[in-house]
């Protein structure tokens, strides 16, 4: 198990390497000078330059990345040049409120998703396993935009339930801060659980097909104990790459609901630095939410590992 | 046969197919005593493992099956859910083909044993592990502790076969069914995993029901044998009454491409020709007279029924039976 772990730590490397890359090239190739954007649109030529010069843009591309992952190696991601705060500061101010976003979010598509994949399986063709499979993709294909406006005007602008808009920290107030979260996470989790059912749904109907199965109906066992154990845990696997999948995409992707309910989360945190063109700002930020999923899908991997003993024991 | 643990009347297995009704399973009669065992022989699809499935109920949720099943006094074809959950595993078990299939990758060879023990006996974890290991040992499995924490890719085809077969003894079941349980497995190990199936019936001194496309494995393991061809019986006979003479030819084809040691190497086997009738397209008459070198006349047009030759115990269906003396 530990030679296991090793081996996919070491997996690690050279996909950050890449991903620190892409990073890069894509900020620098963005169009605008960064000199300019600090200094206006007023600057002299002289002055552009010499601050081009001060900031080391005159040099090739791949000195300017060597001494980025440089700093980087040393924990200096850099720092915004229009607020003045490190981008590892202002990461660690956001990504609470996207990481709490991203847990309330994926358990309620896992607490919707789950048991209606369950129940879809064991009667797989009923009227009952028609009309979910239906629903979850009608609810596929609506944009989180939208739900989340259909959330706000049920629940907050009708029955005046919930604030449509804000954030309190869990610290100072966990009621406010959860009343805050409900609609946000209750929008994306809406996303959610759709892939969820469909995924675990489809692979329990084909685990219950298996010969074990049978075996396990011919030895007697209640069936709930075939549904939830024979067929669930070797289902499980494709559910956790889906759930893998959707928190490492939740980490920055959670930029609409953000935007719209006004967290102050790393979804928000990019698309500012996007519209004040803060270049250091954003591929600091890219970069640490690209870690991250990295990191959750490694997370998976072992996962995986603790599910299918055929994985540990390197058979798969 | 009212005196028998199982039997099984008139049962018709219909199975819808795209391409019209598939009857699996075509008026079979059939019993077991308490204690016998039975051999079902036939090839690739004529309806053995229909028939096993439609004894333990477990036929496909698309199949209709008519007829009765009764088991101990009970009709299992109308016995409820609940009722039927507490026999299987308990008074009645099996054993499938595929070993690599038929226990779950994920969970560990203790769990599957011990699950099925705590389902039907009364006893504790410890008394269940206990459980376990002297049944692991009693089908000779090395050391049996340490295999209760592995998994089964763990284990060897025959260890796993091994394990299925300490499954299905765990709760002292009155009938086996084997479904041709060595099948998937070397032929250095075949031999192994039939004795100790014999020695556990013997001992146990439970019904069993071995289901073989392989006469050779019901001699001299069975009382009785059943053959079967597209759904039917065609021939059913004591053992020894069997090879001393066997009637239907099929049955003859049977054991006549069965290899044997005494010819030369390179000898063609004498291999049935043709194949098993379409099951979505029944024939008019018997279902092997296209195959049949001794068909003729009323063969292709009437179906021979299932009747007695010389002794009660010994049935056939064919209107050529091959003569008296002339058995293999």
């Amino acid at each position: 198990m530990l030679f296991f772990v090793a081996r996919r730590l070491l997996y690690l490397v050279p996909v950050l390497i890449a991903v620190s890359v892409l990073t890069f090239v894509i900020a620098s190739l963005l169009p605008g000078d960064l000199a300019y954007v600090i200094l206006g649109d007023q600057a002299t030529p002289e002055n552009v330059a010499a601050l081009r010069h001060d900031m080391g843009l005159d040099q090739p591309i791949w000195l300017r990345y060597l001494g980025w992952l440089w700093h980087i190696l040393q924990g200096d991601f850099g720092r915004s040049f229009r607020t003045g705060q490190t981008v590892w500061q202002a990461v660690s101010d956001r990504v609470p409120v996207s990481f709490e976003l991203m847990i309330f979010a994926e358990l309620i598509g896992l607490a919707i998703g789950v048991p209606l994949a369950i129940a879809c399986a064991a009667k797989a063709g009923s009227a009952f396993d028609r009309f979910m499979t239906g629903t979850a993709f009608g609810m596929l294909s609506v944009p989180t935009f939208l739900s989340a406006i259909l959330l706000i005007y049920l629940f907050a602008v009708e029955l005046r339930l919930l604030p449509a808009t804000g954030y309190v920290p869990f610290t100072e107030d966990p009621v406010a801060n959860l009343r805050f979260m409900v609609l946000p996470a209750l929008t994306l989790g809406l996303a959610e659980w759709p892939g969820i059912m469909r995924v675990l749904r489809s692979d329990m109907i084909a685990a219950l097909q298996e010969d074990y199965i049978a075996l396990a109906k011919a030895k007697g066992l209640k069936p709930s104990r075939i549904l939830f154990v024979h067929a669930l845990k070797p289902s499980s696997l494709t559910l956790v790459t889906i759930t893998g999948i959707n928190i490492g995409r939740l980490i920055g992707g959670a930029v609409i609901v953000e935007s719209i309910f006004a967290l102050p989360g790393i979804g928000r945190l990019l698309v500012g630095a996007i519209y004040t063109r803060d270049l250091i700002i954003l591929q600091g930020v890219v970069l640490l939410v690209a870690a991250g999923f990295v990191i959750m899908n490694f997370i998976v991997d072992l996962l995986y590992a603790v599910l299918d003993p055929r994985i540990r024991h390197g058979h798969a | 046969m009212s005196g028998a643990l199982l039997s099984v009347e008139d049962a018709v297995v219909d199975l819808p197919t795209p391409r019209g009704n598939l009857r699996a399973v075509d008026h079979v009669d059939l019993a077991v005593g308490a204690g016998k065992t039975l051999g079902i022989v036939g090839e690739s699809g004529c309806g053995k493992t229909m028939l096993s499935r439609a004894v333990l109920q477990l036929l496909p949720k698309k199949a209709r099956l008519s007829g009765r099943v009764m088991f101990d006094g009970q009709d299992l074809t109308t016995l409820s859910a609940e009722k039927l959950r507490k026999l299987r595993g308990r008074s009645l078990a099996v054993v499938f083909q595929d070993p690599m299939t038929s226990l779950n990758p994920v969970l560990t060879i203790g769990t599957q044993l011990i699950e099925t023990i705590q389902e039907h006996l009364e006893l504790d974890l410890a008394q269940a592990r206990q459980r376990s290991t002297e049944l692991l040992a009693a089908v000779g499995i090395p050391a049996p502790e340490q295999r209760l924490a592995q998994y089964p890719h763990q284990l060897s085809g025959g260890m796993r076969q091994r394990v299925a077969i300490a499954v299905a003894l765990s709760c002292e079941p009155q009938l086996l069914i084997a479904d041709e349980p060595t099948t998937a497995l070397d032929v250095t190990i075949q031999a192994q995993i039939l004795d100790l199936l014999a020695r556990e019936q013997q001992r146990r001194h439970m019904a069993m029901i071995i289901i073989t496309h392989d006469l050779g494995v019901v001699a001299g393991r069975t009382d009785e044998v059943a053959v079967m061809y597209a759904g039917r019986v065609v021939e059913r006979a004591p053992t020894p009454a069997l090879f001393k003479q066997m009637r239907m030819p099929y049955t003859e084809a049977l054991l006549a491409a069965l290899p044997k040691l005494d010819v030369p190497p390179h000898t063609p086997l004498p291999a049935i020709s043709g194949r098993p009738p379409d099951p979505t397209r029944p024939l008019k008459g018997c279902s092997f007279s296209p195959r049949c070198r001794y068909s003729a006349g009323r063969c292709s047009t009437e179906k021979p029924r299932l009747s007695p030759a010389e002794t009660l115990e010994h049935l056939y269906a064919c209107f050529h039976p091959l003569a008296a003396g002339s058995g293999a």
